[in-house]
């Protein structure tokens, strides 16, 4: 158990994919406007790396080498695609909030990256400890940057007005999110390097 | 590792997972296409009742769908009792500062404006997002105004709409919306009833002979 607990802690933080890996930057800077869009966006993705690493898991060894990157794609493609049907049939509320971002997650390289490098070459359980520790990792990462760029940005944390004005607009379009995740990155590695020297 | 590959495994593989996979997804695409159309048909109307005031009928049933400017303006007549209690129209502007938004406009019989709500939206959050009745009063502005005496323009335009500060794009493309929805009632809703209204009172004289 010790092992699995270690697997989930190094996803979120010595291979966060954000701040370490710097995988997926494309929804990173795109779905962090808010700190709640940031957390669905991290929570949806997290939900598909576990289904897809699981999958992935257990039918690798009956993939041919040279096909894997193809085979692997369509059946994360599926995934999200019913993910995507569940919700929209079901949780029509979380689906009108996370909606635009359930399509984004085949392209997502983190789920991709997952799947080839790790539940390709480990078991079933190994596999799904592994999307819930990478999938952590990404949502505390979309969070922090949507908590940071909504505080700058409209003075609001979690949609609650903290002060009347428009605040910052700049930390909610384009260019805030990449000053936001340049600075928190920085943040993360101090505090980590802290870690790693004890 | 994985196997070695050879032209008929890897095209046996990969039919095997893209037939297992489209099986999957037909399937969970039949379990919840049901629910899918009832929760689309209840977000409209929820969105209709938003920006009407109470009917009794079932507008998405009676929905009018007219072509205009390259896109489909859809209109949702409300009754009550039996008479018009006016019409939800489903408008868009191609001009706004994200592109295209799409708007739903609630009309009175008479034509005058009731509430609008803001459908779908690209602008720039923070500006143009003002567009969106929960962020600023920008909107609300429009409420009882009848289009035939207020000029949906902004000001700076000679119209009567104060726009949003620093974002005329957006304040002009939702009169625009607004102007496109305006139009196809009028020409086609309150022109129609005014004509079914003569009818109306014709058979009313009928049953009174009887």
């Amino acid at each position: 158990m010790k092992e699995k607990i270690q697997i989930i802690i190094k996803g979120i933080f010595a291979e966060n994919p954000t701040f370490v890996l710097i995988l997926g930057m494309c929804p990173t800077l795109a779905t962090t406007s808010s700190a709640i869009n940031g957390l669905s966006m991290g929570l949806a993705t997290a939900f598909v790396l576990m289904l897809s690493n699981l999958t992935i898991s257990l039918v690798a060894k009956l993939i041919p080498d040279k096909v894997r990157i193809p085979s692997y794609i369509v059946i994360i493609a599926a995934f999200v695609t019913v993910v995507d049907l569940l919700m929209a049939g079901y949780l029509p509320d979380i689906h009108a909030t996370l909606g635009i971002f359930i399509p984004l997650i085949v392209v997502n390289c983190i789920v991709l990256a997952r799947a080839e490098s790790f539940a390709s070459k480990n078991g079933a359980v190994d596999s799904i400890f592994d999307g819930l520790g990478i999938g952590l990792g990404f949502t505390l990462a979309l969070t922090c940057l949507g908590f940071v760029r909504e505080l700058l940005g409209d003075y609001s944390v979690f949609g609650h007005k903290l002060t009347s004005g428009d605040g910052m607009i700049l930390f909610i379009l384009a260019p805030g999110a990449f000053f936001a995740l340049a600075y928190l990155m920085i943040l993360f590695n101090i505090v980590k390097r802290k870690f790693v020297k004890k | 590792m994985a196997k070695e590959s050879s032209f008929k495994n890897m095209t046996l593989t990969l039919l095997t997972i893209t037939f297992v996979s489209s099986a999957v997804l037909a399937g969970v695409y039949e379990l919840t296409k049901d629910s899918i159309e009832a929760v689309r048909i209840q977000k409209i109307n929820r969105g209709i009742s938003d920006v009407l005031p109470p009917f009794d009928n079932n507008p998405s049933d009676d929905v009018y769908k007219k072509y205009v400017d390259g896109d489909t303006v859809y209109v949702y007549p409300a009754t009550k009792d039996g008479n018009s209690a006016g019409a939800a129209v489903q408008t868009f502007t191609n001009n706004g500062y994200g592109g295209k938004f799409v708007l739903l406009v609630g009309f009175l019989a008479d034509g005058t404006i009731n509430s609008i709500n803001v459908i779908s939206h690209s602008e720039t959050p923070g500006l143009g997002d003002k567009i969106n009745p929960k962020k600023s009063g920008f909107s609300l502005q429009f409420q009882g105004k009848n289009p035939e005496t207020y000029k949906l323009a902004v000001r700076k335009e000679g119209g009567d709409v104060e726009a949003i500060t620093a974002s005329t794009i957006s304040s002009k493309a939702f009169c625009d919306a607004v102007a496109r929805a305006y139009r196809v009632y009028r020409e086609d809703v309150m022109k129609q009833e005014a004509r079914d209204g003569d009818t109306g009172a014709t058979s009313n004289k009928e049953t009174d002979n009887q």
